[in-house]
């Protein structure tokens, strides 16, 4: 039974915890008492079990342009509240909340033991990157879920005070890939007996031990010499030409550009903007190149640096863009590439 | 998106801010960059000054092109 309020600390961005939006991801951390944002309805599901003792706001940019450093603020602002428990997010499919929120668990619970709980999206990078560092629900992709994941958190903030065995059947987590031994009724080989008859007679039968997915891809050998290559360049920062001509969305991306570079020498903001929503547009409006760099490479390629580089560029959005859109663009894209004989391809990302 | 190109067997360079990101979406050459909303300037440069960062961001990524790897490596 639980025998006191759990003490919580909540770690939030700048989004959620209302200090804006892209505009100001570079917000340093700071704290606030008592809950904001996301944290009203979370209270209200924990009820008495818990309070929410202080909030800690930092922006996604700063966090995950500044990791270490932002971490160890982060960090020692969380324990300095002496809290039984972490929240960080939830998180859904930002890509850089779910890092900053994996980030923060892995300090806390590396440096103060404190058991952290955050809720993402499986494709969001944080889980790939820190699952083993936090208890993460499972949610959708979008904040939308507030109100059905609240009441989980509460539920598995709960259960870890009771130290409640917590897996991934009973509470909904991610599995963390973490292995703990006990005695099984029954001895191993009788058990192995038992599923090959089950898999011989096409019945369900569920593995012990999931072979985990490492889809790795063998580096190319390297290009000769640039001078003499045929280079392409490609970006997931979603730089278009003015007035995003196909329509890409600002962020799930549903499709690819590909557009034109010749007789370009410069991108300027008469020409070309950015459709991503995901990062602050002023920098890359005002000057494309600082994501796309045609000027550079344009300069180089009539000094010689380079042999030559593509007439085309391909873009799209990647913000919260599904995996399997994203092989499907680069599989797509890439033949393309075969096609018009590139040896080398350069790919920027916000 | 990287790790398709580079199936595909074009070599490829990845120029990205959150290099854990790239680590784990399993680019093989990767040149980390400025800042997430200028990946390749700085805004409180002069013209000048940021386009040379950028040239010599560019030329690194293409060091790395040149380069032979064995697996992910941070240039």
């Amino acid at each position: 039974m639980t025998q006191h309020k759990i003490r919580i600390v909540h770690y939030i961005n700048q989004f959620f915890g209302g200090i804006g939006g892209e505009d100001k991801a570079d917000f340093r951390p700071e704290e606030r008492l008592g809950f904001v944002g996301p944290g009203q309805v979370i209270q209200a599901s924990l009820g008495d079990t818990g309070e929410i003792v202080a909030t800690i706001i930092c922006g996604d940019g700063f966090f995950n342009e500044n990791i270490e450093e932002a971490k160890s603020i982060v960090a020692s602002l969380i324990a300095k509240h002496k809290p039984d428990l972490v929240i960080a997010g939830p998180a859904f499919n930002a890509g850089r909340y779910g890092v900053a929120c994996g980030a923060v668990a892995e300090a806390i619970s590396e440096k103060h033991a404190i058991p952290v709980i955050s809720a993402m999206h499986p494709e969001n990078p944080g889980v790939e990157l820190y699952k083993r560092h936090a208890y993460i629900l499972e949610t959708g992709k979008s904040a939308a879920e507030m109100r059905k994941v609240a009441p989980q958190i509460a539920k598995l903030a709960k259960a870890i005070f009771d130290k409640e065995e917590i897996t991934p059947e009973t509470h909904g987590i991610i599995p963390r890939g973490i292995r703990k031994n006990y005695f099984h009724k029954e001895r191993g080989a009788k058990r192995a007996v038992k599923m090959l008859k089950a898999k011989l007679a096409y019945q369900p039968f569920k593995t012990e031990y999931p072979m985990p997915v490492f889809d790795r891809v063998a580096p190319n050998p390297p290009v000769l010499s640039v001078r003499n290559a045929k280079i392409a360049i490609l970006t997931s920062g979603g730089i278009v030409p003015k007035g995003n001509p196909d329509r890409i969305e600002s962020s799930s991306a549903s499709k690819y550009g590909k557009y034109t570079l010749a007789g370009l020498t410069d991108l300027t903001s008469d020409s070309f903007e950015t459709a991503h929503g995901g990062y602050d547009p002023v920098y890359a409006n005002a000057d494309p190149d600082r994501v796309l760099p045609l000027d550079v490479l344009r300069e180089m390629e009539k000094n010689g640096e380079i042999g030559e580089l593509h007439n085309y560029y391909y873009a799209t959005v990647g913000n919260g863009t599904s995996v399997n859109n994203a092989i499907n663009y680069a599989k797509s894209i890439a033949r393309d590439l075969k096609n018009d004989g590139i040896q080398a391809a350069i790919l920027t990302s916000t | 998106m990287v790790k398709e190109i580079e199936r595909a067997g074009i070599p490829v360079v990845h120029m990205c801010t959150i290099v854990p990101i790239s680590l784990t979406v399993g680019a093989n050459r990767i040149v980390p960059t400025v800042a997430i909303p200028y990946p390749l300037g700085n805004p409180a440069l002069s013209a000048d000054d940021e386009k040379e960062l950028r040239r010599s961001l560019v030329r690194k990524a293409l060091r790395a092109l040149e380069t032979e790897v064995h697996g992910q490596v941070v240039f």
